[in-house]
């Protein structure tokens, strides 16, 4: 009973915050546009009783779907936002393992400020973060004047309203969720295993590869996940950073809903994105659990 | 903790209930005197939760989501004339609306066209669509005979290449730009014709290379810095622009002109939702805004042409006699009006500007 109790509440959790917010958007998706409030019909109306059932179903289809496959612009969409991601994932990558290997190699006193001084930019709005980004890398911003007059360029370079800023601030806005888990493996791991690699004639480089990126790999896949999944329906940082040449399923998505006002079609764009997001992340645990498997 | 929690509840559902005296607006970014809005609390004793968008998108969805919690909406004309259809609004109480006598019949018998009976809204302001440009950037690129009142000046990728250098800004907004482009055709800039439509498409893809970025607020300082030399966009947002350059004294010279070849003339109507929590003190507000005196202070702060006639004495100079806020006959006959698009339509239109912002 206790155990059905403690699996019972994840599942409960589940319902609530995934699949019931999921079907709603599943049944719009299903729905034709109309002129109403909401913007859409048919509506569930249990005052019908089975009859009024029965026409609600009967009036769902999958057009919406179908006129996905008509427009190139929407896989184009979810192809550039799937670059995007994968792109800054790395970036974020490169960027976030030396700072996590820095924290967990520094004195143990020093940790819990090193792990402060990564959280504490959170305390400030995201939005007014992205915003100062627009101050720092416009024609006339900082980075330029600093860049001017140290005389490393002559013309102010072009970053923000292009992609380059939306890397820029994909990265920053994200480095945090890539820093804690590698932190956190990197942390626990045995020192002694490096010891004895060294002891058996493993130089310090190779080492580092062959034994604390091997042992970190959990650490960096999950901090990946945390970059990667939000970063592909991202819709501030683009909007704000980004110019008119980048195209983000977040924008599309965004178009669909305020510009035409199609919430049906805006809803099929957000269930073919789930499903993008879902399937990777499906196979990512099967082969965790395989490999655990194997090991026990 | 649990008298906490039932303390914490009653607060919640205190706010969000509304009480009598609370009116929230939801109005247009830098579009009143907020001098205004402190002396409407003072008259009335209402508190007032003002609001602001840049959109008519944002405005329109949050109107068919419903339960927005606005008691006072201000849509553009044409997006005002869909959300009447689904039934987004509730008639006016010109009962409650002693003021309305004010308004100004010359612009009524124009929003009827959006809100038959003008039974659903007032005018709070209109505008033109137009040119500002920055005349010394300008006449730098383009030589003394640069045409600064025509549609030529940003849609002929001849004069656009010069001025992509100095920096060009277009309203981002297809129901602006594309009705403009078929006038610069001589087509029917209000053409619901995809065939029609699709010349507008080659127009703008033509001067797009040249176009720095699509936005529909950022001009105004962009402007008044000089960080851009042309914006398309609207009249009192221009107007705004060449006073705070006025006021730097940076030595930018902002004009603005509504294009010869006509201009777009726009409305943007008070309106309260059919769902308002407190259409009473609505009814208040809408009747403090049609006062000629406050409709006028909002006039003299913001540089737009109001639908409120008594209010014209009170109208400073810079604002009654300029032609670019109170066109003169000739102009007003030159101006065009636009209704909204039909879903399928109104679909080829944003995929077309999508397609004219993003290449794709």
């Amino acid at each position: 009973m206790r155990r059905f109790a403690l699996i019972i509440v994840p599942y409960l959790w589940l319902v609530a915050l995934f699949l019931v917010p999921f079907i709603i958007v599943l049944k719009i998706s299903l729905s034709d546009y109309a002129v109403s409030i909401p913007p859409y019909t048919p509506l569930l109306d249990f005052s019908a009783g089975w009859e009024g059932l029965k026409r609600f179903f009967s009036q769902l289809d999958f057009d919406n779907f179908l006129f996905l496959t008509t427009d190139d612009l929407y896989w184009k969409a979810y192809l550039s936002s799937l670059k995007i991601a994968v792109v800054a994932t790395f970036l974020t990558l490169l960027v976030g393992f030396p700072i996590a290997y820095g924290m967990a190699k520094a004195e143990e006193s020093w940790r819990p400020m090193l792990l402060m001084l990564v959280i504490l930019p959170f305390w400030t709005s995201f939005l007014i973060r992205v915003y100062s980004w627009m101050g720092i890398l416009s024609q006339d911003g900082y980075l330029n004047q600093l860049l001017l007059a140290v005389g490393l360029i002559s013309e102010p370079l072009r970053i923000l309203n292009t992609n380059t800023a939306v890397y820029i601030g994909i990265v920053y806005t994200y480095l945090p969720f890539m820093v804690l888990p590698i932190y956190a493996t990197l942390e626990k791991l045995d020192g002694s295993l490096l010891e004895a690699a060294e002891d058996l004639g493993c130089s310090r480089t190779s080492a580092f590869w062959l034994v604390t990126i091997p042992l970190s790999i959990p650490g960096i896949v999950a901090g990946c996940f945390l970059v990667f999944i939000p970063t592909i329906g991202e819709f501030v940082i683009p909007s704000l950073l980004g110019g008119s040449e980048t195209l983000m399923i977040g924008k599309v998505l965004w178009d669909e809903f305020f510009s035409n006002r199609d919430w049906p079609l805006a809803s099929a764009v957000a269930v073919i994105l789930l499903l993008i997001l879902v399937i990777p992340i499906v196979l990512f645990q099967r082969n965790e659990q395989k490999q655990r498997e194997a090991e026990g | 903790m649990k008298t906490e929690i039932a303390a914490l509840v009653a607060a919640t559902l205190a706010a969000t209930a509304a009480t009598a005296d609370e009116v929230r607006v939801y109005n247009w970014s830098d579009y009143i005197d907020e001098e205004l809005l402190t002396k409407f609390e003072e008259e009335t004793g209402i508190d007032l939760i003002y609001d602001v968008f840049d959109s008519n998108e944002v405005l329109e969805t949050k109107m068919l989501a419903g339960g927005s919690g606005y008691d006072v909406v201000v849509p553009t004309g044409s997006f005002l004339q869909r959300q009447i259809e689904a039934g987004a609004f509730q008639p006016l109480d010109f009962a409650q609306l002693p003021n309305a006598e004010n308004l100004w019949d010359v612009i009524k018998e124009r929003t009827d066209k959006y809100d038959p009976g003008n039974q659903y809204s007032i005018n709070y302001m209109w505008g033109t669509t137009g040119i500002g440009a920055d005349v010394g950037a300008v006449t730098e690129a383009l030589g003394e005979d640069a045409p600064l009142d025509s549609l030529a000046l940003i849609f002929d990728p001849a004069n656009m290449e010069k001025l992509a250098e100095c920096g060009v800004h277009f309203l981002d907004a297809p129901t602006e730009v594309i009705p403009a482009a078929l006038k610069y055709l001589g087509e029917d800039p209000d053409s619901k014709d995809p065939e029609v439509i699709a010349k507008a498409e080659a127009v703008l893809l033509g001067v797009r290379p040249y176009i720095q970025k699509f936005h529909s607020s950022e001009y105004i300082n962009a402007l008044a810095n000089g960080e851009i030399c042309v914006a398309f966009g609207w009249s009192g947002d221009i107007l705004q622009a060449r006073d705070r350059a006025a006021e730097a004294d940076n030595g930018v010279e902002i004009v603005y002109n509504a294009p010869k070849e006509g201009a777009l003339m726009w409305f943007d109507q008070m309106a309260i939702p059919v769902d308002a929590p407190n259409p009473e003190a609505a009814h208040t507000f809408l009747n403090f805004i049609m006062d000629a005196q406050n409709m006028a202070a909002a006039s003299n702060y913001v540089y737009y042409a109001n639908g409120n006639e008594a209010s014209q004495e009170f109208l400073i100079e810079d604002v009654i006699d300029d032609t670019a806020i109170y066109p003169d006959e000739a102009t007003l006959e030159n101006l065009y009006t636009f209704t909204p698009y039909p879903p399928q339509v109104q679909r080829t239109v944003t995929r077309l500007w999508t397609k004219v912002k993003s290449g794709t």
